[in-house]
């Protein structure tokens, strides 16, 4: 019997020195230099979801078969990008539980289970998009406002933080990131007329350290771009993970949209720091620069895009840049150390600016703007694209978007006044396409629009290769040094594609909607790609 | 608890019971349609069927079965489920759930319903409607079932769609045609489609799935098959015809309906 315990206690005692992670502030830093790990929301700080792992080819990729699924409790579809650290998948079931599972068997260690407040607001679903790690602790921003950390040894809470009051319409569903001992978070809630901001906290305690609004009070540059009080329900949520560059020592984050929504009477003027990206310092949060891509959106077009960091020459000398594909339909191309506008093209069919001017702000086309009666606008309420993660490749040197082409709203105003904890759209859009798909019967999209990767040249923003879907996508891409490209869609289809020409190299069938972005990893020398789909995890590899 | 209400209203004796009393204005009905587009149609679409279990226009509320819940329910959310409290005053309410009610026969004009006996002659006889259409069991597969579409739509709407089809034409009611690399033709109307396959019905009711891969062709028709019955039919048949499509309320007992209401 005592032997029996003794050895129960050792093989207990092996499982978890195995599963203890030890990600430093050097692992983060140098993520791309340990493709076997998928350490952040976005791979890299620079958050290009591209991997130097090559196993998987052109060539052997029809040769992919599945290895587990991992069923989730929760049948609410789940939008998490995993991360792995040696071998363990720590990721996140609607609506905040949090499981770890081994990222060859897909066996569970254990499950975390945390009790959302019946108090929350959300204006599209209980989802929730990721973990950040340092150390041996995960982080965690909850639907009701909260910041968790948790040991990833056992799943037990290290400490819980209210970032913000949901009963006011905050929430939070991004994967937080950390950077140089901080968490950085942000919230949700521009349909709800909160005061977006992003805040960071202290890895080991939770206490605040620094916050930057989005929406500047009085006295503070900027303010003068809201008129009236219409700042203090502004929203400008911060609701998709950012991207860090050490060497500038600089965060970048994207901005959402000004409140409310679709009616902009109450707003006159540019309302900063909406739809914009900001580029604020990690040790302080202050605002370095900020570049605004839609100003007075009337259009809900949040630029809570991934902020794409990469190093390219940049018409003969070496430039560090942002590439950023933006839910207005525009792709564009910014300095990232001073925030200059390089290049801007439109990548769908779009009807509401003319163009951009030589600073990159756009020039609204005429009857842009929501009325009484409805405006049809391409693109439409959903964006030419939106938080789906894009990809870049140094390998093609092209730069890789989950597009919704040829896609309309008809977008419609009217009078919203402001109670707290209540919704605050100030309209209405109608779309031919579900914005959030309703089941697994789709006969619509022909009419109304459809989904694509599309793969664009940086240096002149031209398209280079499409490939069209028949249903619209959600999902992000994953690029790999062999030329491989993952993605999913709402068909439920995982593919790969040749990251050269589009040409779809293997497709399998999840058998729901794929709302999510695939990771790739090593264990025990062996490739592995997943993706999540609906409330499920799949992890392939080469036979 | 699941509590659904049927196409009837189970009213609470309220100041929220102005449809039942029958003083619902127009204005009243076209603000609750305003209402309804800026709160509502977001997330449960213009026609208020795009959450799973819940379909507004049909009457089928999961989570309220009495105006003074709907009220709740819209006011407060539903703990637990994509559903937020809204923005909508007391005043507003009265507007917003009168059109819950309203919406089906919402935007319509009055029609001539003439005897859903005689119509149902006419249905089955000179209108030879199951040579394309099915009810309760009879007919063609070709087209829809209209075993309840008396309860989907309203009088006009249903005369719309009698004497011009064009003009109620639906994407999701395509008719395909698909050539073989064998040169079989296989023709049908599309009830799903994605990248790789399509799924139809054909007419004789069989369920057929192609691979876009396989065909040599494939083209979706563009607008409705459905012949107008425009100066087809006398006033009276038409009037008759109406009255038994209205009459088509289906055979289904009101029973709860499954799905998170999300």
């Amino acid at each position: 019997m005592k032997l029996r315990r003794f050895t129960l206690l050792t093989v207990a005692g092996l499982v978890l020195a195995s599963l203890k992670a030890q990600v430093t502030d050097e692992h983060l830093l140098n993520a791309g230099q340990e493709p076997q790990n998928w350490l952040t929301y976005s791979g890299t700080y620079s958050s290009q979801r591209y991997s130097t792992l090559d196993q998987i080819t052109p060539t052997n990729v029809k040769n992919l078969e599945m290895q587990w699924v991992f069923q989730a409790d929760s049948l609410q579809k789940m939008e998490a990008t995993p991360i792995v650290v040696d071998g363990v998948m720590y990721v996140t079931e609607a609506p905040n539980n949090v499981v770890a599972l081994d990222a060859r068997t897909g066996r569970v260690f254990w499950t975390y289970r945390y009790e959302v407040s019946p108090q929350v607001r959300l204006c599209c679903g209980r989802v929730n998009r990721g973990l950040a790690i340092l150390g041996n602790t995960l982080f965690m921003g909850t639907l009701d406002g909260h910041l968790i950390a948790l040991d990833a040894t056992n799943g037990r809470v290290v400490w819980n933080v209210e970032v913000a009051d949901p009963k006011l319409g905050y929430s939070i569903t991004e994967a937080p990131l950390v950077v140089k001992g901080k968490v950085i978070v942000g919230p949700a809630g521009g349909e709800y007329g909160i005061r977006g901001f992003i805040a960071a906290y202290d890895v080991a305690t939770g206490k605040q350290l620094w916050k930057f609004y989005t929406v500047p009070a009085p006295g503070e540059a900027g303010h003068d771009t809201w008129a009236g009080n219409s700042w203090e329900h502004g929203s400008a949520g911060t609701w998709n993970t950012g991207s860090f560059d050490p060497e500038l020592n600089t965060i970048y984050w994207g901005i959402g949209n000004p409140g409310p929504d679709w009616n902009p009477d109450t707003r006159a003027g540019d309302n900063l720091y909406s739809c914009s990206v900001v580029a604020l310092d990690a040790d302080s949060g202050k605002l370095k620069w900020y570049f605004q891509f839609s100003p007075h959106d009337t259009h809900d077009w949040d630029s809570t895009d991934i902020p794409v960091l990469a190093d390219m020459n940049w018409n003969g000398s070496r430039r560090r840049v942002i590439l950023w594909a933006n839910r207005n339909g525009f792709f564009y191309v910014l300095d990232r150390a001073t925030g200059k506008f390089l290049l801007g093209k439109p990548f769908v069919h779009e009807t509401w600016a003319m163009g951009l001017d030589k600073n990159g702000r756009p020039i609204p086309a005429p009857n842009s703007l929501p009325t009484v009666e409805g405006v049809k606008i391409y693109p439409g309420m959903q964006g030419g694209t939106n938080w789906y993660s894009p990809s870049w490749s140094p390998r093609t040197g092209m730069f890789y978007i989950s597009a919704w082409k040829d896609y309309s709203s008809v977008f419609s105003k009217l009078p919203n006044d402001y109670i707290a904890g209540r919704s605050y759209f100030g309209g209405a859009t109608r779309s031919t396409v579900p914005p959030i798909r309703r089941g697994a019967i789709n006969n619509w999209t022909d009419a109304g629009g459809h989904g694509a990767v599309i793969a664009i040249d940086p240096h002149t923003g031209k398209q280079k290769w499409a490939f069209n879907m028949y249903d619209v996508t959600d999902s992000g891409i994953l690029t790999t040094a062999s030329n491989v490209l993952f993605t999913g869609s709402r068909e439920g289809y995982f593919w790969a594609l040749d990251a050269e020409t589009g040409k779809p190299l293997w497709h399998a069938t999840t058998g729901g909607q794929i709302s999510s972005a695939p990771v790739t990893y090593l264990v025990d020398g062996k490739q592995y790609v997943a993706i999540s789909a609906n409330h499920a995890v799949f992890a392939f590899a080469l036979r | 608890m699941l509590v659904i209400s049927t196409l009837g209203w189970f009213v609470a004796g309220t100041c929220l019971n102005a449809q039942q009393e029958g003083n619902v204005t127009q204005a009243e009905l076209n603000s609750g349609a305003r209402i309804f587009m800026s709160t509502c149609s977001a997330c449960h679409g213009p026609d208020g069927n795009q959450v799973g279990g819940v379909d507004l226009k049909g009457g089928h509320f999961a989570h309220a079965a009495t105006d003074e819940q709907l009220a709740r329910v819209i006011q407060n959310g539903i703990p637990g489920t994509g559903m937020p409290p809204n923005n909508v005053t007391r005043g507003n309410l009265v507007a917003l759930i009168a059109y819950l009610h309203a919406m089906r026969d919402f935007d319509t004009r009055k029609v001539a319903l003439g005897d859903a006996e005689k119509g149902r002659a006419v249905f089955n006889g000179k209108g030879g409607c199951l040579n394309c259409h099915r009810v309760n069991g009879t007919g063609s597969y070709m087209a829809l079932d209209l075993s309840a579409i008396g309860s989907d739509f309203s009088p006009s709407a249903l005369q719309d769609a009698v004497l011009d089809p064009a003009s109620t034409d639906f994407p999701q009611n395509r008719f395909i045609r698909a050539t073989t690399h064998s040169g079989a033709v296989i023709k049908g109307r599309r009830l799903n489609e994605d990248t790789l396959t399509v799924q139809i019905v054909e007419a004789n009711g069989r369920l057929v799935s192609l691979t876009k891969a396989d065909l040599k062709e494939y083209s979706v028709e563009k607008g409705s098959l459905m012949p107008s019955f425009k100066d087809k039919l006398t006033d009276s048949e038409l009037a008759d015809l109406i009255a038994y499509l209205v009459s088509l309320q289906g055979t289904e007992p009101t029973r709860p309906r499954s799905g998170a209401s999300q």
